[in-house]
């Protein structure tokens, strides 16, 4: 990953989480797009088409990850998309649980907050070729 | 209350058939007018002639109360009792007993049996046999529902609060994810900003624990309430002076107000605390920068109002009416970046009402809020307990 700036488009509502995310972002060396609602990361991705999108599974609507990660993939099929999410099925929550949704989604990964460096890092691997 | 009577269905359970029908023609217009349900109870009969059909019937028509003769051609009267506790044993049985025999009244009550009606019986007596076992059904019955209601509940506030205490775990751990890795974090700037926002996270989490323990306090009853004659201005100045660091950081003016000099009520101290704390602290919270927080206090005709005002983001009707409900915090892009337990409000409200006091809201969208608690000079008696 040497020749070229790689961008990434991180969506999420929580203010910690898009730090972290940009923090251990840029310091592998990728451009950062940080939006902190479904409305702005639509507009991000009106203007340029990131390598890859970090997600935020549950926004303030419910299913804006769900509709950002459709929308995204309609766009641009083939930027990767990781949807994160801190809601487990422990927490007795209602919600629809990922698996349902995965087919829909097609998402490649699903990660659980708080994100792991590595685990991130292992991701983008997968994910993010030349 | 004009709801339509309640149909409970009651078994009959007698090898004589003129026994069954004239049980049936005593009941069939039966209507049992039930304080303790708020509403009337009227009865389906089904019957059954022997012991072995009532167990046929128990599983398939579940009934809610049963009339069992004692004396049936095959199984018994208390073999069905048995089978109906290990299998039943939420219906309610009268047991029918022939005359005098007090043993039989005696053993069927030991298995199980609610009440006993000795034969022969005047339909007056069914009635009133009938008229005291469907109270106690009915009576137990409102106590399941209460109990299923209270679980229910008990388990949405623990959910959400768990959720609520992951969030800033969540955020806390990520951030020491990252200095654990220390590449993300070689310049010092960063480095003071990931301690500095796991601070605020840590302190959003103890105030909720704190609220929480607040909270419980209130609704258990458990802490004694120590009624004092309480100086607002006092406490309300003691607000003002914890919120001061935090309001002039962001360039916020605050001033308190209290035309009658002192504004002294019966309360106390500590919950008269808690109130003002949080309006105070709301309405720095979500207010612009370089705005301004008033908290006036007035005495007027065996009251006294606490008005706490902002010149903040403000809410618009639909918000202000879901304001009041535990967990609920209002969320929308001028929210985002304040964190709150969601609890504060929900516990100014309790605490208000516990004094037989009020708390109301104006507000207008980027104008501001008017937060009021109106709280009587001296506690209503009812209100002061718990």
């Amino acid at each position: 990953m040497a020749d070229k700036t790689r961008t990434v488009l991180v969506v999420d509502d929580d203010p910690d989480f898009l730090a972290q995310m940009s923090m251990m972002l840029s310091s592998k060396g990728f451009r950062v797009l940080e939006a902190s609602s479904r409305p702005e990361g639509e507009k991000l991705l009106e203007q340029e088409r990131p390598d890859l999108a970090v997600l935020d599974l549950m926004m303030e609507n419910e299913d804006d990850g769900f509709v950002l990660s459709f929308h995204l993939r309609q766009k641009y099929p083939d930027v990767p998309v990781i949807l994160v999410t801190a809601v487990t099925r422990e927490t007795g929550l209602q919600f629809n649980p990922v698996e349902d949704r995965h087919d829909w989604i097609r998402a490649d990964a699903i990660l659980p907050k708080p994100i792991r460096f590595e685990q991130l890092e292992k991701e983008i691997d997968r994910l993010v070729h030349d | 209350m004009t709801d339509a009577p309640q149909r409970l269905k009651l078994l009959v359970v007698d090898d004589e058939s003129g026994m069954r029908a004239a049980i049936a023609r005593s009941l069939r217009d039966f209507t049992v007018s039930l304080e303790s349900v708020g509403g009337e109870v009227t009865l389906d009969i089904i019957q059954a002639a022997s012991g072995e059909e009532a167990i046929l019937k128990l599983e398939s028509e579940k009934p809610d109360m049963m009339l069992l003769d004692h004396k049936l051609p095959g199984i018994s009267g208390l073999d069905v009792l048995a089978w109906l506790s290990d299998n039943r044993p939420e219906v309610l049985t009268v047991m029918i007993t022939a005359y005098a025999s007090l043993e039989t009244a005696i053993s069927a009550t030991k298995k199980g049996a609610f009440d006993f009606l000795a034969k022969p019986f005047t339909p007056a007596e069914l009635k009133a046999s009938v008229r005291k076992a469907l109270s106690h059904l009915m009576a137990l019955k409102k106590a399941r529902q209460l109990e299923e209601e209270k679980k229910r509940v008990r388990f949405q506030f623990i959910s959400v609060l768990a959720h609520e205490l992951k969030a800033p775990l969540g955020a806390i751990e990520g951030y020491l994810y990252i200095l654990q890795d220390r590449s993300a974090v070689q310049d010092p700037a960063a480095y003071d900003r990931v301690v500095e926002r796991c601070m605020v996270r840590l302190s959003g989490m103890r105030k909720l624990i704190m609220d929480i323990l607040d909270l419980t306090r209130i609704e258990s009853g458990q802490r004694k309430r120590e009624l004092v004659q309480v100086d607002l201005r006092e406490l309300a100045g003691a607000s003002i002076d914890t919120m001061a660091s935090d309001a002039s950081r962001r360039g916020i003016t605050m001033s308190l107000e209290a035309p009658g000099g002192q504004c002294v009520l019966e309360a106390d101290r500590g919950e008269m605390e808690i109130i003002l704390n949080n309006l105070v602290s709301n309405a720095v919270k979500y207010n612009r920068d370089g705005g301004m927080v008033t908290v006036r206090l007035e005495r007027q005709d065996g009251a006294v109002r606490i008005s706490v005002s902002d010149t903040g983001i403000g809410m618009t009707a639909e918000e202000v009416a879901k304001l009041f409900g535990e967990f609920v915090r209002i969320r929308n892009e001028k929210t985002k970046n304040i964190l709150g337990s969601g609890l504060g409000l929900s516990i100014v409200q309790k605490l208000a009402n516990a004094y037989g006091g009020t708390v109301t809201v104006e507000s207008r969208p980027d104008e501001g809020s008017t937060f009021t608690v109106t709280l009587p000079v001296r506690p209503a008696a009812a209100g002061s307990g718990e």
